[in-house]
């Protein structure tokens, strides 16, 4: 069996079903073989017998049980020819009849307790059915085995590698009547033959009549569709397969040529450019260049991918200069394990490299080797570029599946809605692309579900009756940003609030801001629908889709406006291999905290530190409390700063959209750091999402905000302030030393330049 | 949201494996054991696709297909009729009464999901 299976569980359990059912056809067509012995039989009793045999030979071919398959499907023919008068019934055949039901009833068993029969089981009875057939079809007529698996070759699967040869077939289509009586629709074969490769469509209309005389239900239109594809002719008829009988259809290959990339490009002038075939565009880890497998069908989409479009683009070639005359595009298919090894060992450059400059100015290299230096570091970073850009794929092949989306949940909950999308081209790291999909559904499910009016209510608030959903994407910095922008009802405040208190998500006396009520549908198991719908309110929720984002080391935030819209904003890194992150120093040890979920770093006074009844220690920023997590005593590191006016607090965001303050000894820098996993040699270690190699050599993990907020607090000493003098002397010291009480964590870039850290 | 596909089937081992794999991808299934049956069935519910064997009792899958295409409430829906492997006859006899196309016995879950893309995606 190609291409995807049940699963032994599945089977297992079909496979019971059939044995059970077979038992029953067996008992039946043992009592309908008796009354044809009898000579009580009547037409239908030969029916019921054809159709018993027939069911138990359907249900072996699915399971491949070869043996009982080939003995029912001549035991069928000769029932079949038995239905259709050319075989009398006679005792003697009905003899043979009951023999062979006893010959498909040992095959069954034998299929059952997965026993072998030898080859000629039922060989005399065989070659009897054999006889009486012979008779009607002539000698030629032997039965020939059936093959019990799938006989058609799946279109689904993998392609076994051939060497792509593109040829350009023009197919003139004219559908007839006949083929919409049937219910088959030329826009899908269109939409099939797009799957195959590059299309050019024209539509003839000249044969439109006016509109007094058409008849809406007939067929006038013609297409001719140009396609550019590496299938063989037989795979283009393919297409045809159900409605060649109903068309006008005539295929025909003009020539073999480089695919023309170009879409404005005529490709019917083939032949007129040189003809140096170049192998088709596929690019790495393009998978659904490919005609798209039915199982890479997500389980929440109704049918298979959709359709790619005519001009796919490749993913960004390494190489810009190697562009052939042809205007074609050529690319080589390599395995994605291969791209990671490469991204793995410019990794380990990167570090090495970054030890050789280390080295370089601690030994206070002469300007030569310094300069020798800069040239390399850009080197190796345009050549870290080059090996990241490999992986990278546009957003396209996850935005192209929402109109679909779109299109069902709205028309279930009866809404209109339409969807946009903006920068599909916007590329991003192939890991990433896959963990989007998931997400942005779920996004685009509570956009429709809780986001758009009915039409009616949306005429009532004054606006069109259909509503629109945008989704964009672009980058930023070292980040993607994709937005879902509704323009819906927005989120209504109250509402929300009123549920959270009635969820006991938020007590009933407290006084939250616009933002942290918006924030309270990340929280966990909330919903807003009214009722549950069968679109969303499932109490999978925005909790989930946070935690996904968050996997990324992205960040999810919103904005609404109550009457006008609502909008979803996505940052994600652009790779999973890189991360820009902050180095920390505690104690003697160096950790590496993501930027990204940094808010700002400030050196508290005195005042601003709380103790907790309960335990635990508070730090006040502009009058809000923020609890203070203590990196020291959670890795027991024995010589870091535990005063907290002396070492620095870190505001980090944490996923639920909280903050934390970290106590951390002193901020070193800001820098790029190549992500190595620690899973593969560890456990997971709490509070801990890998490790970077730092340019002494050093390791420095990198910190798991999330998880540190839930590691149990080492019960450390809580520092006090013993008296006033003492905080004074503090300030004072602080003063002195040209610091500010408050600091914006500045921090400087390789060239010297002060960045303020803005997140 | 997702699409409904009445699958007509006088062994349940076959109606089994075609809810199995059409549920995996997105389809509402609905079952019936034969022409009749359907035919109750479709009075009531709209389908959007319809998957049927030619050899049931009560009505087979030929006259069912007429029937459907003969009525008005399904009549532009698709129809595909489960055909054995040489049953070139039965594909032309279930073409003739208006189906769709046909999946040939025994077949895959991927092919049995392709040839369901290609005439109701």
């Amino acid at each position: 069996m190609t291409g995807s299976s049940f699963t032994p569980d599945n089977l297992a359990q079909f496979k019971a079903t059939f044995f059970d059912e077979c038992a029953e056809l067996l008992v039946d067509l043992e009592e309908r073989l008796n009354e044809m012995q009898a000579e009580t039989a009547d037409s239908e009793a030969l029916n019921a017998i054809f159709r018993a045999v027939h069911s138990i030979k359907a249900g072996a071919g699915a399971f491949g049980f070869t043996q009982l398959v080939e003995f029912a499907h001549r035991y069928e023919a000769l029932l079949d020819r038995m239905r259709d008068g050319l075989v009398q019934q006679t005792a003697a055949v009905a003899t043979v009849l009951i023999h062979a039901g006893d010959i498909l009833a040992g095959l069954v068993e034998a299929a059952r307790s997965g026993e072998e029969r030898s080859k000629d089981y039922g060989s005399e009875v065989s070659v009897e059915i054999d006889l009486l057939l012979a008779q009607v079809d002539g000698l030629e007529s032997v039965i020939t085995p059936v093959a019990a698996q799938g006989c058609d070759s799946d279109g689904g699967g993998e392609e076994p590698d051939r060497q792509p040869d593109t040829t350009v077939y023009v197919i003139d289509f004219a559908p007839r009547t006949e083929l919409f009586r049937h219910a088959n629709e030329p826009l899908l074969l269109i939409r099939e033959l797009k799957g195959l490769g590059d299309l050019q469509i024209e539509c003839f209309t000249d044969r439109l009549p006016g509109l007094r005389v058409m008849e809406p239900e007939d067929a006038y239109l013609r297409w001719r569709v140009t396609l550019t594809t590496d299938k063989s002719l037989d795979e283009v008829r393919e297409v045809f397969e159900f409605v060649e009988d109903d068309c006008e259809l005539a295929i025909s290959a003009v020539a073999a040529e480089p695919e023309p990339r170009e879409e404005d490009q005529d490709a019917t002038a083939a032949g007129t450019r040189d003809a140096d075939p170049a192998p088709s565009v596929e690019a790495p880890a393009v998978t659904d260049n490919a005609a798209p497998a039915a199982d890479d069908a997500p389980a929440t989409d109704g049918a298979a991918p959709s359709v790619q479009p005519a001009e796919e683009r490749p993913a960004k070639t390494v190489s810009s200069k190697a562009a052939p005359q042809s205007g074609g595009v050529s690319s080589i298919r390599v395995d994605l394990d291969r791209v990671d090894r490469l991204v793995n060992v410019v990794g380990e450059l990167v570090i090495a490299h970054s030890m050789q400059s280390q080295l370089n100015l601690n030994s206070g290299a002469d300007f030569q080797s310094n300069q020798n230096n800069e040239d390399m570091t850009r080197v190796i970073r345009e050549l870290q570029e080059c090996v990241m850009a490999i992986r990278m794929q546009p957003v396209k092949s996850v935005f192209s599946r929402m109109p679909r989306l779109v299109r069902e949940v709205a028309a279930k909950v009866n809404k209109q809605v339409r969807l946009l999308t903006e920068g599909e081209q916007t590329e991003v790291d192939k890991t990433v692309i896959e963990e989007l999909a998931d997400p942005l559904t779920h996004m685009i499910r509570n956009a429709i579900d809780h986001g758009i009016e009915t039409p009616e209510e949306r005429e009532a608030a004054g606006k069109q009756p259909m509503g629109k959903i945008k989704l964009s994407a672009r980058h930023a910095g070292g980040n993607i940003i994709i937005q879902v922008i509704d323009n819906g009802a927005g989120i209504n405040k109250e509402a929300l609030l009123k549920k959270a208190i009635s969820k006991g998500i938020v007590s009933e006396d407290a006084k939250l801001t616009d933002e942290e009520i918006e924030e309270l549908i990340f929280a966990p198991g909330f919903s807003t629908a009214g009722s549950v719908t069968d679109v969303s309110g499932r109490g999978v929720g925005m909790d989930v889709v946070r935690r996904n984002i968050n996997k990324l080391g992205g960040r999810i935030s919103l904005h609404s406006t109550q009457g006008k819209g609502t909008c979803f904003t996505l940052t994600i890194p652009l790779s999973l291999a890189v991360l820009d992150g902050m180095l920390v120093a505690i104690g003697s040890e160096k950790y590496i905290l993501p930027l990204a979920s940094i808010i700002e770093s400030f050196r508290p006074q005195g005042e601003q530190i709380r103790a907790l009844a309960g335990g635990g220690e508070v730090v006040s920023m502009r009058g809000e409390y923020i609890r203070l997590i203590r990196v020291h005593h959670l890795f027991n590191i024995k010589d870091a700063v535990t005063d907290p006016r002396r070492g620095l607090v870190v505001v980090t965001e944490t996923a639920n959209g909280g903050k934390v303050g970290l106590l951390v000894d002193e901020l070193i820098g800001q820098q790029q750091v190549v992500i190595k996993s620690i899973q593969e040699n560890f456990d997971p270690v709490p509070g801990v999402s890998g490790a970077t190699i730092l340019g002494d050599g050093r390791v420095a993990l990198i910190l798991d905000i999330e998880q540190l907020k839930t590691m149990p607090a080492a019960s450390g000493e809580l520092w006090r302030p013993s008296s006033a003098a003492q905080t004074e002397q503090l300030a004072e010291e602080a003063q002195g030393n040209g610091q500010n009480a408050h600091v914006s964590a500045p921090t400087t870039d390789p060239e010297g330049r002060q960045l303020p850290i803005t997140v | 949201m997702s699409k409904k596909v009445l699958t007509v089937d006088d062994s349940k081992t076959m109606r089994d494996m075609v809810r199995f794999t059409l549920s995996g991808v997105g389809f509402d299934v609905v079952e019936a054991q034969d022409g009749v049956q359907a035919l109750s069935l479709l009075d009531s519910t709209k389908v959007d696709l319809i998957i049927t064997d030619i050899n049931m009792p009560n009505m087979d899958g030929v006259t069912l297909v007429k029937r459907v295409r003969g009525g008005s409430n399904h009549r532009g829906v698709p129809i595909l009729v489960l055909t054995t492997e040489g049953g070139d006859a039965k594909k032309a006899e279930g073409k003739a009464a208006g189906a769709t196309g046909w999946i040939v016995k025994p077949f895959t879950p991927d092919k049995l999901v392709q040839v369901v893309n290609k005439v109701c995606p």
